[in-house]
């Protein structure tokens, strides 16, 4: 579906159903240099099963026009203008990654719009490794190729997934190599620079669902558990064995989490 | 051109290990063969997930099967592609990429030097559905550019074209391609990833007749359609079939479902579902087990090659030996900077003579040999002879023959992984009954 959004085009996968702003609404954010399509097979479930679901492209990725948004708190205003564009009064915000971090600070900040949050592949802050850094700024195919190797357990890296024929590595480099230039460092520096999470975490006011995998090497496990008890009514799901790809490499398990959660 | 390595394993033990892990409910260490052709849902809903591509997973063996799974995701590891889908035969993979790409109205730009088979299917079969073919000459690069048309889908072409071996120049191929908004596909068959990966160069798709150096056994007929991921099909906006809503599937838009998998999910959700030409899972199995020990074999089918074209090179009974190694060879210079691996291990020579009224000659030489089978096939771990003048090419005339660039003294050997020495002494033997002839 197209939205405007600070006037600017807008696109969010509907999970092959028309949107319907008067179902409960449960709105996708992916992570950096990635797009909706993260989200298909659960954004489909939850479509197909009495949601209205929006699997947004962030500003500048995906479908949707620019210019990137430098920050994470930016990106959280932009959310809830979105939610304005759909006609949504609040939603369960899903994030991945960066859009964890969104997610999370979005609750912080509109306690009434965000009905629940899960993080998925998270960590509060989640700082990124100078060298990554440094990669991202000046040679992405590097960068893109240290993150894809860090992103995945055995699944992603040796394969037997549970999408027949799909190869993760090999379809998430590809996607990462979509994205145009400098979306990559804009959206690591954010994700780097963002440093209101003990705060936002003291505002919000939802229930939060921490669904880890046990083999992130992105966004350590740890940081996450410890990030957790800061969190007024927190629950946390590790993956065992999954790597920073969860919704790739264990589709159903994070689905069954993600049901578990939004429908309790 | 030294691009960072975006996956944490390297080719050979991709080899073995891409696409499986161990049997979560016995340990099996093989990939197990799942001969079934249906798989029994959890529940009403997961059912219905599955149906709606909700929830991944089997439902039937004609769609998708765990150990054609297996095979699909260790070709596209090696080859380093998203994914790819295991189809009955190398000609079945290429049927399936044209018709995901294409309907009546469709243009297809391809090198004239083809496998027979892929040729019969452009040039004869496609018409009959309203899909055309330009034939180019590989070689000349303008005239891949003059071919397309406002109506052209793809251009394709193979890695080491047939019979001559033309290496296909894909760098250059591709840019001409994506200039025009359209994928390039080949066919990979001679080269195999061991040898030229072909996506790191530029092509969009390509297939295998699995047939042949994947398998390495010669006891299954199987094809593999591998996508790179790389081809913007909404950018391009010529294939409605990836970017439109399909009413045959949920009126689902493939691209916008999938930015890097959107041929595959079409080419399996309605080509496989409804041409139906999918590989059982015993066939699946068989060339995994060849798979394995690609890297080993290549290596020794290339050594041997190497070996024996020297020899015929050298040998007084032989005009003339077509290999991309060798100086004489048209295309040296492009086989060095592309192919330097090795060019594969199917070639032709012409024996001494047989440029004119050679064919006895060929037919005496054929039929000496005692270690090489006379046979209509490619990629066999055995060596393998064919005289086109008299089999596969007997109807031509003189010229025809000419034409496709073989003479009645044109001998095509398929070298194996025997000891090298064997084959020599076995060429020799039916060398010297040539020159008697
Ligand atoms: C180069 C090439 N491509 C495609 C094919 C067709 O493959 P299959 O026989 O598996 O259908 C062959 C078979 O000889 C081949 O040699």
């Amino acid at each position: 579906m197209e939205l405007t959004v600070d006037q600017k085009k807008t696109y969010a996968y509907t999970g092959g159903r028309p949107f319907n702003p008067e179902l409960p609404t449960v709105v996708f954010i992916h992570g950096a240099q990635c797009d909706h399509s993260v989200w298909g097979l659960q954004s489909r479930y939850f479509a197909h099963h009495g949601f209205s679901v929006l699997a947004v492209d962030l500003p500048g990725h995906g479908r949707s026009e620019g210019p990137l948004l430098p920050t994470v708190e930016r990106m959280a205003d932009w959310l809830m203008q979105l939610l304005d564009a759909a006609g949504v009064d609040d939603a369960a915000l899903v994030g991945h990654s960066m859009g964890s971090l969104i997610s999370l600070e979005a609750a912080s900040r509109r306690p009434e719009r965000v009905a629940r949050i899960a993080l998925i592949g998270t960590a509060v802050p989640m700082p990124v490794s100078e060298a990554l850094l440094d990669a991202a700024k000046n040679d992405e195919a590097k960068a893109e190729a240290m993150i894809n190797v860090w992103s995945h357990g055995a699944r992603g890296a040796i394969g037997g997934g549970t999408v027949p024929g799909l190869w993760l590595a090999g379809a998430g480099i590809r996607l990462m190599e979509r994205a145009a230039p400098g979306v990559l460092f804009n959206d690591l520096n954010a994700c780097n620079a963002y440093a209101r999470g003990p705060e936002a975490a003291a505002q919000v006011q939802c229930p939060a669902l921490l669904l880890l995998g046990s083999r992130d090497q992105m966004t350590s496990p740890r940081g996450a558990q410890k990030f957790a008890g800061s969190l007024k009514d927190s629950s946390i799901v590790t993956i065992e064995g999954s790597g920073h790809a969860l919704m790739a490499e264990y589709p159903d398990a994070v689905l069954d989490a993600l049901r578990e959660f939004i429908q309790r | 051109m030294s691009k960072p390595k975006p996956f944490a394993f390297n080719f050979d033990t991709l080899s073995l290990h891409a696409g499986q892990q161990p049997d979560p409910q016995f340990g099996a260490r093989a990939a197990p063969i799942y001969l079934t052709t249906s798989f029994v849902f959890k529940d009403a809903d997961q059912a219905a997930s599955l149906f709606n591509m909700e929830r991944a997973g089997h439902v039937y063996s004609r769609i998708s099967n765990p150990t054609n799974a297996v095979l699909e995701e260790r070709i596209a590891a090696l080859e380093g592609g998203a994914g790819a889908i295991a189809v009955a035969s190398g000609q079945a993979a290429m049927h399936l990429a044209v018709c995901t790409l294409m309907g009546a109205g469709g243009h297809i730009v391809a090198s004239r030097a083809l496998y027979g088979g892929s040729h019969n299917l452009l040039e004869y079969t496609l018409p009959r559905f309203g899909v055309e073919t330009t034939f180019v000459d590989p070689r000349d690069i303008d005239a891949w550019r003059a071919a397309i048309r406002p109506n052209t889908r793809l251009l394709f072409g193979e890695t080491l074209g047939n019979p001559g071996l033309d290496v296909l120049d894909i760098p250059r191929v591709a840019e001409i391609a994506h200039a025009a908004g359209l994928p390039l596909m080949v066919d990979s068959t001679f080269t195999t990833p061991y040898l030229m990966r072909p996506f790191d160069l530029g092509a969009d798709l390509l297939f295998h007749s699995a047939t042949k150096f994947l398998g390495g056994h010669g006891v299954a007929i199987g094809g593999l359609l591998v996508d790179g991921g790389t081809f913007d099909w909404e950018k391009s906006g010529k294939f409605p079939t990836l970017t439109e809503p399909y009413a045959g599937f949920h009126g689902m838009d493939f691209a916008e479902e999938s930015t890097v998998a959107a041929f595959l999910l079409r080419a399996r959700r309605e080509g496989l579902r409804d041409f139906g030409a999918c590989m059982s899972p015993m066939t699946a199995f068989q060339l995994l087990q060849g798979m394995e020990t690609l890297p080993l074999r290549m290596q020794r089918h290339i050594d041997n090659t190497r070996r024996i074209v020297a020899h015929l090179a050298a040998h007084p009974a032989v005009e003339s030996v077509s290999y991309p190694e060798l100086e004489s060879h048209p295309d040296h210079a492009l086989a060095k900077q592309l192919l330097p691996k090795g060019c594969g291990s199917v070639f032709s020579f012409v024996l001494k003579g047989g440029t004119s009224g050679g064919k006895l000659a060929g037919r005496k030489f054929i039929e000496t040999l005692r270690v090489f089978s006379h046979l209509a096939n490619v990629g066999d771990a055995k060596s393998l002879v064919i005289h086109p003048a008299s089999t596969t090419h007997f109807r031509m005339s003189d010229e025809a023959l000419r034409a496709a660039g073989i003479h009645e003294g044109t001998v095509r050997l398929s070298i194996g992984l025997e000891d090298a020495n064997d084959l020599i002494e076995d060429l020799n033997s039916g060398l010297r009954a040539a020159q008697k002839a």
